[in-house]
């Protein structure tokens, strides 16, 4: 549980011996307005934008697009949070989640604390622009913990050096220790979404599939961990397979097929009590591929009868299920647009895998996919504007993203093995599973933004596969 | 969902039925270099033509497909024609048909496809004479691969519909 609140503004003098005042305030303090107006004063915003696939910034004249050859990650400075009673090492641990969630995008570069010639001792002291402009440190981050029995309390505020201004107000969160990095990628998502423009995705959960053993008897069971790899659940033990876990849109429920039963079926875990049901076993059928719809109220599924497999839908209670689609080839991996009109699916109706489009009721579909090779595991963004995908064409694996008429499309990677793409709670990065070749090879998770750059390795306690990212956490 | 008592029963009953063959994906089957007339597996004498052993081993107990396939070649029929008349003479026997992909797929279409290859066995068998109600299908797609090199030679022993036998009739 966290609490946000709102800091005033740093006084233009500093007056002796005052200590910030603070306002309990529930909103995100940071209106677009306040963003817009915080931009302008930046000397170099960055945005990820991709060319082509995003409208045009409001601001361009701030705009560095992604698509450009070389991207110039902004620098920064962060100095150890400043101890306000007894943070201990939460003051610098902070500090330093902070620091690599922001460096993690790729669109920053921390200036190391050795370069800093200012010491920030106290949380309102006035901002020595001059001694972080000469280490060219265009962003600065000032933050203070203080930490008392179960209660933690966090603030920070973040300083544009070369035009020497604050950019938006300070923002505190209260919480408990053991929620310590949530309040740093909460800090973290303030800063990225007030210097790119974009929503926040720091603060935020995976579920994936945790493997161990060897190649021909894999162990699975679901993990969950933060975004950055910490924190680890597990939430199932190895006795049965599991595949292909995901979350519901409020992040309370997670869907996943397991051989549990003996043969695959889709159930249902609540998140917080761990209960599982089964969600519509049928006789002689096997279902799999499960995702929900954006208001969490229906499951979108595959069903497997007599070696053919379609598109069903059903009420997350169990029943009123729905056929969508009826084909004699593979109809699978179906996914919601966020709007909840639209599905799209993957099929081998043309004789391969591609990626088609449908109303949400099911009814006729319109094929999206035109390239080379072969297409699968479609994921709508959350933003509405583009699909994520698996291509395989001339024995490579790629993820790429297209818009959601198939057009423009772009392959982000390429590997022996990629596949799975998850979207970020944003919308502007995917993280999917790359496996390695041969007798020792192994499943990874990795990420990399909608531009293609920024391919990093998630920091998983072993071989991991099947990733789904959570909705952005409250 | 007014069947779903029924089915879970099912269910129960075949994963118990299942558990008396340890050959669980077909990987015990790979010509018997150590398992001699020595009966170590619980599959009988593979010189006893009524044994487990015998069906893995002399009438075949899997059939093989081409990539992205599951369409059943002439000498897949073949060894299938031998596991109906098996089947026939040994009556006792239920089977689960594991259908399987190699590794160059997505996960769930490979499922998908382990699903249609087991299918096309259960199918031949159905036209060879063996009741519906003895066969039960599975698919494993990806999950399970018997060779683990990631190259054709394994792929192509990987692209598999194993037949399982099991005590009692399936239903």
């Amino acid at each position: 549980m966290m609490v946000w609140s709102r800091i005033f503004p740093l006084p233009k003098r500093p007056v002796k011996g005052q200590t910030g005042k603070q306002e309990q305030n529930d909103r995100m303090p940071v209106t677009s307005e306040d963003r817009m107006r915080a931009l302008k004063s930046l000397t170099a915003a960055l945005l990820i934008g991709v060319g082509g696939l995003v409208a045009a910034p409001a601001v361009a004249e701030l705009n560095i697009v992604i698509d450009s050859p070389v991207i110039e990650p902004m620098p920064f400075a962060i100095p150890a949070f400043v101890d306000e009673g007894g943070a201990g090492d939460y003051a610098t641990n902070i500090a330093r989640v902070v620091a690599a969630d922001l460096a993690g995008t790729g669109l920053f570069r921390e200036i190391p604390a050795e370069a800093h010639i200012s010491r920030v001792s106290s949380f309102d002291a006035p901002v020595a622009y001059s001694d972080w402009q000469a280490i060219n440190a265009q962003a600065l981050i000032v933050g203070a913990v203080q930490a008392s029995g179960d209660r933690i309390v966090v603030k920070f505020r973040l300083f544009d050096v070369f035009t020497g201004q604050p950019l938006g107000e300070g923002l505190q969160f209260a919480g408990t220790p053991g929620s310590w990095r949530r309040m740093a990628h909460k800090v973290a998502d303030a800063v990225y979404s007030r210097i790119t423009g974009e929503g926040p995705y720091f603060d935020s959960r995976v579920v994936y599939v945790a493997e161990s053993g060897p190649k021909n008897a894999r162990q699975k069971r679901l993990g969950v961990m933060d975004y950055d790899g910490a924190n680890v659940a597990y939430l199932t033990d190895s006795s049965s397979i599991v595949l292909a876990p995901r979350f519901s849109p409020s992040g309370d429920k997670i869907l996943f097929t397991s051989y549990a039963s003996g043969f695959p079926h889709i159930y249902i875990m609540d998140v917080g009590s761990l209960a599982v049901r089964s969600l519509g076993e049928i006789p002689g059928t096997m279902t799999f591929a499960p995702r929900f719809s954006p208001d969490g109220g229906t499951v979108v599924f595959s069903l497997e009868q007599g070696g053919n497999s379609d598109i069903y839908s059903m009420d997350v209670g169990g029943g009123g299920m729905r056929q969508l689609t009826n084909a004699p080839s593979i109809e699978t991996a179906p996914s919601f647009s966020p709007d909840g009109s639209q599905i799209v699916f993957e099929s081998d109706r043309s004789g391969g895998q591609q990626i088609y489009v449908m109303s949400a009721s099911g009814g006729e579909a319109v094929r999206i996919s035109g390239g080379k090779g072969r297409y699968g595991t479609p994921v709508w963004s959350p933003r509405g504007d583009m699909i994520a995908f698996t291509k395989q064409n001339e024995g490579r694996f790629h993820i790429g993203v297209m818009r959601t008429d198939g057009s423009e499309e772009r392959l982000l990677t390429a590997s022996f093995l990629d596949e799975g793409p998850t979207w970020a709670p944003n919308g502007r990065v995917v993280m999917f599973t790359r496996e390695t070749a041969g007798a020792g090879g192994q499943a990874q998770l990795f990420s990399v933004d909608v531009s293609g750059r920024n391919l990093n390795p998630v920091a998983t306690d072993g071989p991991a596969p099947d990733a789904a990212w959570s909705p952005l956490l409250p | 969902m007014t069947l779903m008592p029924k089915a879970i029963l099912l269910i129960a009953a075949l994963g118990l039925t299942a558990c008396n063959n340890p050959d669980r994906f077909g990987a015990g089957a790979n010509g018997g270099a150590n398992g001699g007339f020595v009966d170590t597996n619980g599959l009988g004498d593979p010189n006893d033509p009524r044994s487990i052993a015998y069906f893995n081993q002399t009438v075949g107990d899997r059939v093989l497909f081409a990539v992205d396939q599951s369409t059943l070649s002439a000498e897949g029929r073949t060894i299938l024609q031998g596991q109906a008349q098996w089947l026939a003479t040994n009556s006792q026997f239920a089977i689960i048909i594991e259908g399987h992909a190699d590794e160059q797929g997505t996960r769930e279409y490979n499922l998908a496809l382990g699903a249609r290859r087991a299918a096309a066995v259960q199918q031949f068998l159905a036209s060879q004479g063996v009741d519906g109600d003895r066969m039960k299908t599975i698919s494993y797609g990806k999950e399970r691969p018997l060779e683990v090199c990631s190259e054709e030679a394994c792929y192509s022993r990987n692209r598999r519909a194993v037949t399982v036998l099991s005590m009692g009739s399936g239903a």
